[in-house]
């Protein structure tokens, strides 16, 4: 999980900045956070912050945001929502991937270790690239297929338990957490379509309103788009929402066994 | 100035500024009118505040019990404290069954009912029989993440259209010729590029400012650009007074717990136990208007009856409720106060307060979207070319005071409104004039001068110091001398921009400077918000002013139109429409309002 591409040609440099706690500080954290701009022409380094978490709101995003509020404007993140709904933040703490509101710093020992999502390129400090995960994502065609009309003045019927087959899976913030910790997904990022995209791919299979079964597994037929999965469970692992891409996979397999006899 | 950005044109019928959920239904149905149409956003689609929405969408369905639309209106009607324009809510009302079974048609998770129809919850003021009969179940949810299943099927949806998505642009600027609105200035954070859109119409989709305060359960992102970019083109905000504070926002994080714990069977308690609510709302409980909700805890701590050492909050109890019930109906907000509050709820109270919600002031428009000025004596005269909607606009459905589950509403109807009046007045393919030469000039002009601002005060110094004003001095109980104070403090932390100093230079993703444009944008609606609270001599709705502890429809049933030009603020009124849209429904004469 350690691993993310780095821009061509260059290293991490073993040290960056420190800034010190300021006098006074009972409670001293320090936050070791990577750092890239490509308009300074430095190297990929990594600069470390230390504050007071007597004075620091509990979750790794208020560090962030102290940070860049009071000691280095320059840091560069994502966020928006700050209660883990809208899958801006999402980030590597501390080896593993999740979303830097909802991860309490109280739980991370030592220093704690901030890097963008593994294997996606970076456009800045904290920022990955995100184009080719949405691009996956429309090529699903994510939205309600149907052939019959809807009907007109009233909804369509949909039973609680017909209902309850997307829980655990509409639910999804595209955080990319779950992807870009799966290492079939980091060594065939472009062909294989990654756990969050194919959780989504089963989040419409599994909607008793779709009447486009068929040709979604016809789409998702194919040696890479779908079969790139090993199971290996990080994804599930990971997810901030406690998701479980592997087991919507699972399912995707076994309907392709079952339309196959 | 334009020689040292590369600028990119681009020549659109309609480009839409924002893809929360109002945004991106107004895009959706430009683009399905065959009109040319582009839709900039400064976060990816699915990341903008809508997702956040938990309790629900209203409309009177009537899936749980009897219902009507007119019933849905006079709530409205009485919730915005006679302060919303009737025709406007007339339409909304009427237009939200219909609203709702086109977001199911486009495959929003409802939760359901027994027989398979939408589940609708009971939310605050929402009530049967013209408010004579009991609470209405009117709230349609998807669990408690309404926001969530809307946002992303809207998006879902607009994959299928042809609109083009402009994704992390951040726009700065309005292109104003002659008082019309051309086009829109905006920059690409990837890279700092500069793309001028030019447009016959401009929709302003740009959320709301909660972000002026210092504890708000609104997104980060929540910094009312459009607000900013209208008063910049010389257009007026309208009843910026009014503030919402929710009653549940989680005590210390501001994390919201949706109204829907409490229409679910949830209740508050003081430091005794009492479920106080009784007393102020014999009728409703804890079910009454969010104002009434949250002055009343206000009360309660402020009379030594608050929760906690500091006598600073209050409880709110579920664990009374079927942990059955919690798993299937509140999911998110059982995790949300287990993360944030380290709460089981199925256990334990969670601790909560008042917390600054939604603007229902905004961009003042009539019921098409177009934005609306007062002008040679016209209180209803449109700007040709800009339109707004959603949080970002002040329709006014809201009023003095928003219902819950009011807002999803209010996205998709207007959203929806606006697109059939910019497909009707727009023809495909009408030429554009061409700009004149410096239409970017005036938006360069301002990046440049944050981008190599060197003064003395960082960014979020000044933030600081604007949300901590607006937290103390424009609060839910207002006096005269506070307001007082208010203006003179916030004025004063106006006056710092222009001692603004910022540390990134660069123009590739640099937040640094886009936060400062934010704060930009906030600072002029966070004065006029004051301003407007000090000179509305009654109370209304969420503005209680104390030595004005009444409504005066005499002097105030009016809207308040707050100008910022040069520092100053410039007041005006423009008064509530008082007529429906349609002779189905008469006029509701105001009255005293009881819950
Ligand atoms: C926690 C919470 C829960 C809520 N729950 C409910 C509920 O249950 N029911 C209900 O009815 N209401 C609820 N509300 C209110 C409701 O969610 C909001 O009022 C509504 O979602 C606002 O939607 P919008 O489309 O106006 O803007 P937003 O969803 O805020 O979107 C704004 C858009 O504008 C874009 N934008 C802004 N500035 C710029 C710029 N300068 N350049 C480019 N793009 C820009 C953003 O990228 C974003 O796409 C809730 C609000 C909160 C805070
Ligand atoms: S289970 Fe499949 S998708 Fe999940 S991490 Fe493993 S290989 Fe990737
Ligand atoms: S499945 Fe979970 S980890 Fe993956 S994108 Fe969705 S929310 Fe994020
Ligand atoms: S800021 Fe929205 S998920 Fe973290």
């Amino acid at each position: 999980m350690a691993e993310f591409s780095l821009p061509a040609n260059s290293k991490i440099k073993p040290t960056g900045k420190r800034y010190a706690a300021p006098a006074g500080a009972t409670n001293v954290r320090a936050f070791k956070v990577y750092r890239w701009n490509p308009d300074d022409g430095a190297n990929p380094h990594f600069d470390t912050y230390e504050l007071d978490l007597e004075t620091t709101g509990p979750m790794v995003l208020d560090a962030l945001i102290r940070i860049k509020a009071e000691v280095d404007p320059t840091l560069t993140f994502r966020r928006s929502c700050r209660e883990g709904i809208c899958g801006s933040c999402s980030m590597n703490i501390d080896g593993t991937n999740g979303l830097a509101c909802t991860t309490a710093i109280e739980d991370i020992k030592g220093e704690v270790k901030i890097t963008p999502l593994p294997h996606m390129e970076v456009v800045k400090d904290l920022v990955p690239d995100f184009k080719m995960f949405y691009a996956q994502y429309a090529s699903i065609k994510p939205w309600l297929q149907t052939v019959t009309p809807a009907p007109s003045g009233e909804e369509r019927l949909q039973t609680v338990e017909d209902r309850s087959k997307i829980d655990g899976l509409y639910e999804c913030i595209l955080c990319a957490c779950c992807s870009t910790a799966c290492p079939s997904y980091w060594w065939n990022s472009d062909k294989f379509l990654g756990p969050a995209i194919l959780l989504q791919a089963y989040r419409w299979l599994a909607d008793s309103r779709d009447e486009m079964t068929g040709e979604r597994l016809d789409m998702l037929e194919d040696p890479f788009r779908l079969y790139r999965c090993h199971t290996i469970m990080n994804c599930a692992n990971v997810c901030p929402k406690g998701l479980n891409p592997a087991k919507a996979i699972a399912e995707i397999k076994k309907m392709m066994v079952e339309r196959a006899v | 100035m334009a020689e040292a950005y590369k600028i990119i044109d681009h020549t659109y019928d309609a480009v839409v500024v924002g893809a929360g959920g109002s945004g991106l239904r107004a895009a959706m149905g430009i683009a399905e009118t065959g009109l040319k149409t582009a839709c900039i956003t400064k976060v990816f689609p699915t990341r903008s505040h809508t997702v956040a929405a938990q309790g629900g969408i209203a409309a009177s369905l009537g899936n749980m019990g009897p219902d009507h639309w007119t019933w849905h209106m006079y709530d409205t009607v009485k919730g915005s404290d006679w302060l919303g324009d009737q025709d406007a809510i007339e339409y909304l009302c009427r237009e939200a069954p219909k609203a709702v079974y086109e977001l199911e048609h486009y495959g929003v998770p409802f939760s359901r009912t027994e027989e398979g129809k939408i589940y609708q919850r009971a939310f605050g003021g929402m009530t049967q029989d013209m408010g004579n009969g009991p609470p209405a179940q009117r709230t349609c949810a998807a669990a408690d993440r309404t926001g969530h299943a809307m946002l992303h099927a809207l998006y879902q949806q607009s994959l299928k259209y042809d609109t083009d998505f402009y994704i992390e642009y951040f726009a700065i600027d309005l292109i104003m010729v002659n008082g019309e609105c051309k086009g829109v200035i905006a920059m690409c954070m990837e890279d700092g590029t500069i793309h001028r859109f030019r447009a016959h119409s401009v929709v302003l989709a740009t959320g709301g400012y909660g972000r002026c305060y210092f504890s708000a359960t609104s997104a980060h992102t929540s910094t009312g650009d459009g607000g900013g970019m209208a008063i910049r083109a010389g257009v007026p905000m309208q009843d910026m007074e009014f503030v919402q504070f929710h009653p549940t926002g989680i005590y210390g994080a501001g994390v919201l717990i949706t109204e829907g714990a409490r229409g679910e069977g949830g209740y508050l308690t003081n430091s005794a136990g009492e479920r106080f609510m009784e007393r102020y709302a014999p009728h409703a409980k804890d079910l009454a208007s969010r104002d009434v909700v949250s002055r009343s805890m206000a009360m309660e701590m402020r009379e030594g009856r608050g929760v906690g050492a500091e006598g600073d909050h209050i409880n709110l109890h579920l664990n009374h409720i079927d942990p059955a019930v919690l798993h299937e109906r509140l999911p998110g907000i059982s995790e949300t106060a287990k993360i944030f509050a380290g709460v089981d709820v199925t256990k334990e109270p969670i601790p909560v307060t008042p917390t600054v919600h939604y603007n229902m002031g905004g961009i003042p428009t009539n019921y098409h979207g177009e934005v609306v000025t007062l002008k040679d004596g016209d209180p209803d005269s449109v700007v040709p070319g800009l339109f707004a909607v959603g949080e970002a606009a002040c329709v006014s459905v809201h009023g003095a005071n928003r219902l819950g589950s009011n807002s999803l509403i209010d996205l998709v109807v207007f959203g929806r409104a606006t697109a059939h009046r910019i497909g009707a007045t727009v023809k495909p393919q009408t030429n554009h004039a061409p700009l004149p030469k410096d239409s970017a000039d005036f938006a360069l002009g301002r990046l440049d001068g944050y981008r190599f601002s060197k003064g003395g005060s960082p960014t979020a110094l000044v933030r600081g110091a604007m949300q901590k004003t607006m937290q103390s001095n424009a609060a839910v109980f207002r006096t005269g001398e506070v307001l007082e104070e208010g203006q003179r403090k916030i004025d004063a932390v106006y006056q710092r921009m222009a001692d603004i100093g910022i540390a990134d230079r660069s123009l590739i993703f640099n937040t640094d400077l886009i936060e400062t444009l934010e704060l930009d944008n906030m600072i002029p609606q966070a004065v006029v918000t004051m301003h407007a609270a000090a000179a509305r001599h009654e109370s209304r709705g969420a503005h209680m002013h104390e030595d004005y502890p009444n409504r005066d429809d005499e002097k105030f049933m009016q809207h308040s139109l707050a100008w910022f030009r040069d520092g100053g603020v410039t007041l005006a009124q423009r008064p509530v429409h008082n007529y429906t849209l349609t002779d189905e429904v008469s006029y509701i004469k105001p009255k005293a309002r009881v819950y």
